[in-house]
């Protein structure tokens, strides 16, 4: 019973990240209508530079640092390639393949720069563990969720209360509209990118730290999973990345801690757990689960 | 260029197809073998994607179920107790070959739950569950698939003809495995385009075309729209199988790492390259993103910047990712038609239709 509760805290801590990661890729869907598979590329992009730059700037700095790249590289993105595509209407598949090539273009790109080393987040918690109500932790992951949810609650605030989140909102609910009322379209849709580099940079961050040990070139393909979770909580839906993050993050840490029970299903299960509850909760909900239902208007 | 013109360019085209196994080396005749096979996935995902619109990123997983299949069911029953190697059906080649095409479409089909509820991008993304999924079962089911190291792949025979390494002797040259296989993929592109064409050009492409444009109005006018896209799937996986079954013949063993997210990303390179509806397209799209990485890896000493496998410097698969990775923006953002749109817009032809 102390394992079960142990590996659903630890898997909440995991969800905290990946709501994160899948949080990026949600904004950027819901303010520009852009399926951004370039995100996986940003978050490892972000991840690298924090770790490259810590032993100078220390774990804290180098994560801001690193933030304000990956905002910059992110913005610049939809500017210089998306942008275009966007603004002819060449359909969300379309745009979705331009960003998968970026993604190559990039990904390819860091994974030689990362090359077959492996280097590490440099995060100030160690393998130390904490006991919270009888369950030990490992602190990599209670800080990950205290950040991850200190930083959702500022964009939650940000995106109700500011006028940038108000002007957001307005884009994403109608763009003709907001257009009108003197609202910049381009400057929204490029700040939302930038905000989805600064929590790929955050995420990552936190990513590489646990359960992983460090940035390798196959990060990048494992930062996908944020498109299962964004996916499975309903694209559109902040919210629903929460929710997808801590349900994914609870299932695959549980099914990787009982994995000697059900090795009947094959070793290394977890890693494909985010998709099988993707494909359940799309047979039961096809939007996701906060999704807005898709509907057509003749 | 004129019908009877582009008639003799592609009678042309044929008859060097046709005598490569004459002049090339057993390098070329390998990539071409490769390529051939992708050529015919990737007619396979022009349908789906470019013809019905439907983006889908599980291709590699359809290819898999398509060389698994073929090699289980082809394969020896496992007689040898003393190795654990995985069971087979036995079955005769060209048997085995229909199955792993039907077992891909069932493939296909199963999806079809999840496909016909899901609309446009969703189904997009909730593919790319399938190819993670597919890899972790192929790696985990060893009896069948041979687990992490792979299964051979059995000859393929019709008519007690064998596509082996046993040399033969044509108008005095050596056939081998490789020359043999040449001639047998040569004519299955050429079947899978020639029935990828034929479905254009009838009702139900017509209907699909349809659905691209505007669900609605296509079930207005009476397409069932997700019968319709169903059948879409099917077809294009079982023109997957097909390429896969023909992949396993090409490289002989085949490992799950090959069909990986990755290798689906090729595949929606090769359509987007080559111009997403068009099937001469996707077999010149799948020429190049084969051929390219090998191309680089051959002429790595007399290239610039790239460096050979295994040197520091830029690796050739590397070099090639970023070529096509790059050709896909630009294709994309210049000239959303692909290479066969740029041929179109470039022959006299089209100048004088849009001139009139």
């Amino acid at each position: 019973m102390s394992q079960f509760f142990e590996l659903t805290l630890s898997g909440l801590s995991l969800g905290c990240i990946y709501a994160l990661l899948a949080m990026g890729f949600v904004i950027v869907f819901k303010a520009t209508n852009v399926v951004n598979f370039s995100h996986a590329s940003i978050v490892m992009l972000g991840a690298y530079l924090v770790a490259s730059w810590n032993d100078s700037l220390g774990f804290f700095g180098a994560m801001a640092a690193s933030a304000v790249v990956c905002a910059i590289a992110a913005a610049a993105l939809d500017v210089i390639f998306v942008a275009p595509l966007r603004r002819r209407a060449g359909g969300t598949d379309a745009v979705a393949i331009l960003t998968i090539a970026l993604n190559i273009l990039l990904g390819t790109l860091l994974a030689r720069t990362v090359g077959t080393d492996i280097l590490p987040s440099g995060a100030p918690w160690g393998a130390e563990t904490t006991s919270i109500l009888g369950a030990r932790i490992p602190q990599t992951r209670i800080a990950a969720a205290i950040v991850a949810m200190a930083v959702m609650g500022v964009f939650y605030v940000a995106f109700t209360r500011s006028d940038w989140g108000v002007s957001m909102r307005a884009a994403a609910t109608d763009p003709e509209a907001a257009a009108l009322m003197g609202i910049r379209l381009s400057y929204v849709a490029a700040g939302a990118w930038a905000v989805a580099g600064v929590l790929a940079a955050i995420g990552g961050a936190f990513f590489i730290s646990f359960p992983a040990s460090g940035v390798s070139s196959s990060t990048g393909l494992l930062a996908l999973a944020a498109v299962p979770v964004a996916v499975a909580g309903g694209l559109d839906s902040p919210f629903g990345a929460l929710i997808g993050g801590l349900v994914i993050g609870v299932a695959q840490t549980l099914a990787s801690g009982y994995q000697d029970h059900i090795a009947f299903l094959g070793r290394g299960l977890g890693e494909v757990i985010p998709y099988a509850v993707l494909f359940v909760v799309l047979l039961w909900r096809p939007s996701g689960l906060f999704g807005t239902k898709e509907m057509s208007r003749v | 260029m004129s019908r009877s013109q582009s008639r003799i360019v592609g009678l042309v085209v044929v008859a060097m197809l046709l005598a490569v196994p004459y002049f090339l080396e057993e390098f070329w005749l390998q990539m071409g073998l490769f390529a051939m096979a992708a050529a015919i996935a990737a007619i396979g995902l022009t349908l789906l994607s470019g013809v019905a619109g439907q983006l889908s990123l599980a291709h590699a997983f359809y290819i898999a179920v398509g060389a698994y299949g073929y090699c289980y069911l082809a394969g020896d029953s496992g007689s040898d107790p003393g190795l654990d190697l995985p069971s087979g059906l036995n079955l005769p080649p060209v048997l085995a070959l229909i199955g792993a095409v039907l077992l891909a479409g069932v493939a296909g089909a199963l999806f079809s739950p999840i496909a016909g509820r899901l609309r446009g991008i969703y189904l997009g993304l909730a593919s790319i569950g399938l190819v993670f999924v597919g890899q972790h079962i192929l790696r985990a089911a060893s009896g069948v698939t041979g687990g992490f190291n792979g299964r051979d792949a059995e000859p393929f025979s019709v008519l007690g003809f064998t596509f082996d390494a046993t040399p033969m002797n044509v108008l005095g040259v050596e056939y081998h495995q490789l020359e043999k296989l040449w001639y047998l993929g040569l004519l299955f592109v050429a079947a899978g385009a020639w029935y990828a064409h034929s479905i254009l050009g009838s009702r139900p492409g017509r209907a699909l075309e349809a659905i691209r444009d505007s669900e609605v109005a296509a079930a207005v006018m009476g397409v069932n729209v997700p019968v319709y896209r169903g059948a879409a799937f099917v077809v294009s996986s079982m023109y997957a199988g097909l390429g896969g079954v023909f992949i396993a013949l090409a490289y002989q063993r085949i490992v799950p790492d090959t069909f990986g997210f990755l290798y689906s990303l090729d595949f929606v390179v090769m359509i987007v390259l080559g111009g997403v509806a068009s099937v001469r397209g996707a077999i010149v799209g799948a020429a190049v993103v084969i051929c390219l990485p090998q191309l680089l890896d051959h002429y790595a000493t007399s290239l610039p910047l790239v460096a050979a496998a295994g040197d520091d410097g830029l690796q050739p698969t590397d070099a090639s990712r970023f070529l096509y990775g790059g050709a896909v923006v630009a294709v994309l953002i210049f000239s959303p038609g692909g290479l066969a749109g740029l041929a179109r817009r470039l022959s006299p032809r089209h100048t004088k239709e849009s001139t009139a």
